[in-house]
């Protein structure tokens, strides 16, 4: 891999005494996926603004494609990039294909590309309708074709999934894995994405404006040492089940459905596993491995914890919290 | 520049699709063409009344109006794009900050400028079949002006709209200001320049009245068509003594334009250098 495609060097970003963005670090390559996750005010859309070069760090190195994304090359790293922001909402007054056809003329591109891209995106029967009579669904569905006017090859998307029924959650995240087959980078921005471990390289989880945590899903699971849910069907007491996993740290209670619930930490897997196997009186079971949404409710879990447990806040924490109040 | 165009076309789209230049088409018309036949009627006669008379009369109507319809038409220009997530997308698009606002203004200033050229041009057309008009030349001359000084007026107010419309986070905070410009400057300006009148007994010099007068543009569109009949004069009340001060047309009209850059500029201004 030549040259990161998004590089952050600890980059700050204050409004008047408000520090929204505190020493953040962040790389992303070409054709990566990084989910960037975080509560409201964490720091995602201004991190998103920052990377779109719509507002510049008062600290720190930016640089998208090796260029400073609001400086004089802004204009043609545009033409490179696919935004879609939360909550958008058209021209109600005009079709979808009207609106497209305007932001894919503002991005210098023929008009021979809107009927594909909304044929792509599933509101080719539409297309012809007033963006009025659209569903959230289909509003979404047409912003996601709007951020991918002209093959931009980074793309950030904010809450791409609010409003998307299953089927179309699983046709976005297809899209997103042909995206990346393409070399595609992209950046998803949410609350939570459930569901989306397997179609993201790397995660990053902001709090208070600052990063929490990133890596791979791996990473983070090793990191965070959360332990495994196993569902077991067995005949057997919960009592002398947990008795005989003692030793490995297993916590056992009866869940709702009769099922057995394990909780077994991650270094213990193996042997677990294999003591579980081992005993013929097991009838079935599921494995289940931390989502991403416990990992980030750990995460975000540890920043609350930190507050709590500081007895006297230091002045820069101090100062934030008297602004969000 | 070509992605200005792309957004003047797209506004001005805008004002064909929801019949903003129908609806102020026919009123300007609709206007015209009443206060032609029926403007004589106080007089006890009904038909078209001269020329001097109409043009009078319609612009002291239309010194009403047309403020209003521009502030209306483009009081949430950019916050009402800012409201729905479209003004930070077309932002993160090739083309500048300036490039967006001049775009839509241009869009909305073609909207007022056709509405006011089709409107009172077609009313004027009708005047001048139907009409004993004694003198073709001084109907078409009269007429040239005041849709000019018309169009230049809306412009005006479509700017003030926009110095709003980029100042305020919320759109019905901008109608209300946008409410409050119109009524200070149709309404409160003339009325506080007549008390400082009365109440110095008329000690006010001349020279300051008149730049008082060049400083609201409403006063500036009365004193341009008033101006231009000498017998309109008597019935013209406050602007009729900026009439009298003999103001040429063209510093009437180059002032005019000045209001038209001057709250579009300062909106530039601004614009640019807001966060986002």
């Amino acid at each position: 891999m030549t040259q990161p495609v998004i590089e952050m060097r600890s980059v700050g970003k204050r409004f008047g005494k408000l520090t929204a963005l505190d020493e953040v670090s962040l790389t992303l390559g070409e054709g990566e996926v990084l989910g960037l996750m975080g509560h409201n005010g964490a720091g995602k859309s201004t991190s998103m603004k920052l990377i779109l070069g719509l507002i510049r760090p008062t600290s720190g190195e930016l640089r998208v494609f090796g260029h400073d994304p609001g400086g004089a090359a802004a204009n043609d790293l545009r033409l490179r990039l696919g935004y879609l922001p939360e909550n958008v909402q058209f021209y109600e007054q005009l079709s979808g294909f009207e609106v497209l056809d305007y932001f894919a003329r503002l991005k210098r591109i023929g008009r021979g590309v809107v009927e594909p891209l909304l044929e792509r995106v599933g509101l080719g029967h539409a297309m012809h309708r007033r963006v009025k009579t659209y569903s959230k669904g289909m509003r979404q569905r047409l912003g996601l074709a709007q951020a991918l006017i002209g093959e931009p090859r980074l793309m950030l998307l904010d809450e791409p999934t609010v409003g998307l029924d299953p089927m179309a959650t699983r046709d976005f995240y297809g899209m997103v894995d042909e995206l990346r087959g393409r070399g595609v980078s992209v950046i998803l921005c949410s609350h939570v994405l459930p569901g989306v471990e397997r179609h993201i390289d790397r995660a990053a989880i902001l709090g208070e404006g600052r990063m929490l945590a990133s890596g791979s899903i791996d990473e983070l699971r090793e990191a965070a040492d959360l332990p495994l849910v196993v569902r077991l069907r067995t005949p057997r007491a919960a009592e002398s089940l947990a008795e005989s996993l003692r030793p490995h740290g297993v916590l056992a209670r009866v869940a709702g459905d009769g099922r057995l619930e394990l909780k077994v930490p991650v270094r213990a897997k193996m042997a677990v596993l294999r003591e579980l196997m081992a005993d013929p009186e097991t009838a079935d079971l599921d494995l289940e491995p931390p989502t991403l949404e416990s990992l980030y409710a750990h995460f975000d879990g540890t920043l609350r914890d930190r507050a709590e447990s500081t007895p006297a806040p230091a002045p820069a924490f101090d100062a934030r919290e008297g602004v969000s109040a | 520049m070509r992605n200005l165009m792309i957004v003047a076309g797209k506004e001005f789209r805008d004002g064909l699709r929801n019949r903003w230049v129908l609806a102020i088409t026919l009123v300007f018309g609709l206007l015209a063409i009443g206060l032609a036949y029926f403007g004589a009627a106080a007089s006890g006669q009904v038909g078209f009344t001269r020329v001097s008379t109409t043009i009078v009369s319609l612009s002291s109507l239309a010194v009403f109006l047309i403020p209003l319809i521009a502030l209306m038409l483009a009081y949430d220009s950019i916050v009402g794009e800012d409201e729905q997530g479209t003004l930070l997308l077309l932002l993160t698009y090739p083309m500048s900050r300036v490039e967006i606002l001049a775009g839509k203004f241009l869009g909305h200033a073609a909207i007022l400028g056709v509405s006011t050229l089709v409107g009172f041009g077609v009313a004027g057309a009708v005047i001048a079949a139907f009409g004993s008009v004694e003198l073709l030349g001084e109907l078409v001359a009269a007429l040239a002006l005041f849709i000019l000084s018309a169009m230049l007026l809306g412009w005006a107010f479509i700017g003030f709209a926009y110095l709003i419309s980029v100042s305020v986070a919320e759109k019905s905070r901008a109608a209300g200001i946008a409410l409050v410009v119109w009524f200070f400057f149709v309404i409160v300006y003339d009325l506080a320049l007549l008390g400082v009148l009365v109440g110095t007994g008329g000690e006010v010099s001349e020279g300051l009245f008149h730049t008082l007068l060049l400083l609201n543009p409403t006063d500036i569109f009365r004193i341009v068509n008033l101006t231009f009949f000498e017998a309109a004069r008597t019935q013209a009340g406050l602007a009729s003594i900026g009439a009298d001060a003999a103001f040429h047309p063209a510093l009437l009209l180059g002032t005019l334009l000045a209001w038209v850059a001057v709250p579009l500029g300062l909106a530039l201004w601004i614009f640019r250098r807001r966060e986002i």
